[in-house]
């Protein structure tokens, strides 16, 4: 566990000093939004796909963060001294996914407030433990997945595309489910708050079992190629 | 050639070939190496020297005859053996957003070391507290080099495996990392290393194997 919480550290000042999250991943993510915001041009139409939108635009920004976070441990063969450090693989991928989520609850409070502020959602102070339950349970399902999926394609040619091509399709249960919470959240008419909860346990489900899957595959496929 | 072997063993091949991409990187090297031992690994480029070393550090795999580090079987299991080894290739693995003095810290986190390891290795390494806080995009090559080896001293593995350590560093850190080696096999680590170095005066000539067409094609022992 300590060295899980070592990687992840070192994880958060390498983002933090290269400043991707702050530079590149959130001014990419609010300008979606506000492009979606212009696209629809409809508030009725706007208000119901804000959840779906905030979701989408979370799935695209993972891969962006997923990406950088593998570059750095192969541009100067970092992974390759990590992984002959006496660390377990396991505490690598529990750090990694540990620093992806940071990063992702933080890019989701932001994308949150930016559907309040840009599409005119409510949240209610009844709903507000609801909303804070499915941004955490989202953000650490799509590290889990991120960590994974980037860990399958980090060694792989061309793995910008395969990334998205891997990990798009595996995270669409959560996109749904995350998108209905929160249009539960948000007071829609379409989904009660009872409801959401329901889909809050998918996404639990969902980030248990990609965490368990990650933190049993992570050393098989971290093998170095012959 | 047949390896000897010892009770003391720390490195144990027998007609181990290695084949990446089809191609006999390793084709049949016979070699016992015992712990604490200092060997310089030479030969021309793709002699095998490099596969070797990563054979070693179970970062390749046997693909024919038999290889064993510490007792571990490699044809059967690669990754235990790593937790012994402190690698250094050709690149560095060091986190260019880091400064130098963040990635040999990096390291001690991991495997436990105190914050007076991390001086000490520093002060080894001849960095001094501007290189130490200065990230190491910005550094020259031998800067880099230096962070890596300083790293590798606070890793205070039972197997060194290094590539070409030399490379990049000037007269008297050469001689440094020559001093930082041969302590390591005083307290009981086990060092191989590759190298294109001629022989400096006054330098003692560890045992060094000539590695020739993918097998060890002779074994000097030490010269003093």
């Amino acid at each position: 566990m300590k060295q899980a919480l070592v990687v992840a550290r070192k994880d958060l000042l390498v983002e933090f000093r290269a400043r991707l999250l702050l530079v590149r991943v959130i001014p990419f993510a609010l300008l979606v939004l506000v492009l979606f915001a212009v696209a629809l041009d409809s508030e009725p139409l706007i208000l119901r796909a804000a959840s779906g939108l905030v979701w989408l635009t979370m799935l695209f920004s993972t891969l962006l963060l997923v990406q950088r976070t593998y570059d750095v441990e192969t541009q100067d063969a970092a992974l390759e001294v990590l992984l002959t450090s006496a660390v377990e693989p396991v505490n690598v991928f529990f750090g990694k996914l540990f620093a992806a989520f940071v990063q992702l609850l933080v890019l989701s409070v932001l994308l949150v407030f930016g559907a309040i502020v840009l599409y005119g959602a409510t949240v209610s102070g009844s709903n507000v433990v609801l909303l804070v339950t499915i941004v955490v349970s989202a953000a650490w399902g799509l590290a889990s997945v991120g960590t994974l999926y980037g860990a399958v394609v980090a060694n792989m040619n061309g793995r910008d595309s395969l990334l998205a091509l891997l990990a798009l399709p595996v995270l669409a249960p959560l996109l749904i489910g995350a998108s209905r919470a929160t249009e539960a959240a948000f007071g829609s008419q379409t989904i009660d708050t009872a409801s959401g909860w329901a889909w809050v346990a998918l996404l639990a489900v969902f980030a248990v079992v990609f965490s368990a899957a990650g933190a049993a595959a992570f050393g098989a496929l971290m093998e170095p190629e012959a | 050639m047949q390896p000897v072997t010892t009770n003391d063993t720390a490195i144990r091949l027998n007609d181990a070939v290695v084949a990446l991409g089809g191609f006999p990187a390793l084709a049949g090297a016979s070699v016992s190496v015992g712990r604490g031992e200092l060997v310089a690994l030479r030969g021309a480029n793709g002699t095998g020297k490099s596969t070797l070393l990563r054979l070693c550090a179970g970062l390749v795999p046997l693909t024919r005859g038999s290889a064993q580090v510490f007792d571990v079987n490699l044809a059967d299991d690669r990754a235990s053996v790593r937790r012994h080894v402190g690698l250094l290739g050709h690149r560095n693995g060091l986190y260019d957003e880091l400064t130098s003095r963040e990635n040999v810290e990096f390291t001690a986190r991991l495997v436990g070391a105190h914050t007076r390891d991390v001086e000490d290795a520093l002060a080894r390494l001849r960095i001094d507290s501007r290189v130490a806080s200065t990230r190491t995009r910005a550094l020259s090559a031998g800067q880099r080099r230096r962070t890596a080896l300083a790293s590798l001293v606070v890793r205070r593995a039972q197997l060194w495996l290094l590539d070409e350590p030399h490379a990049g560093l000037d007269a008297a850190a050469r001689d440094e990392l020559d001093v930082i080696l041969l302590e390591a096999t005083s307290s009981g680590a086990t060092v191989l290393y590759t190298t294109h170095e001629t022989d400096r005066p006054g330098r003692a000539v560890p045992r060094t194997l000539l590695l020739a067409g993918g097998v060890v094609a002779s074994d000097s022992p030490r010269q003093s």
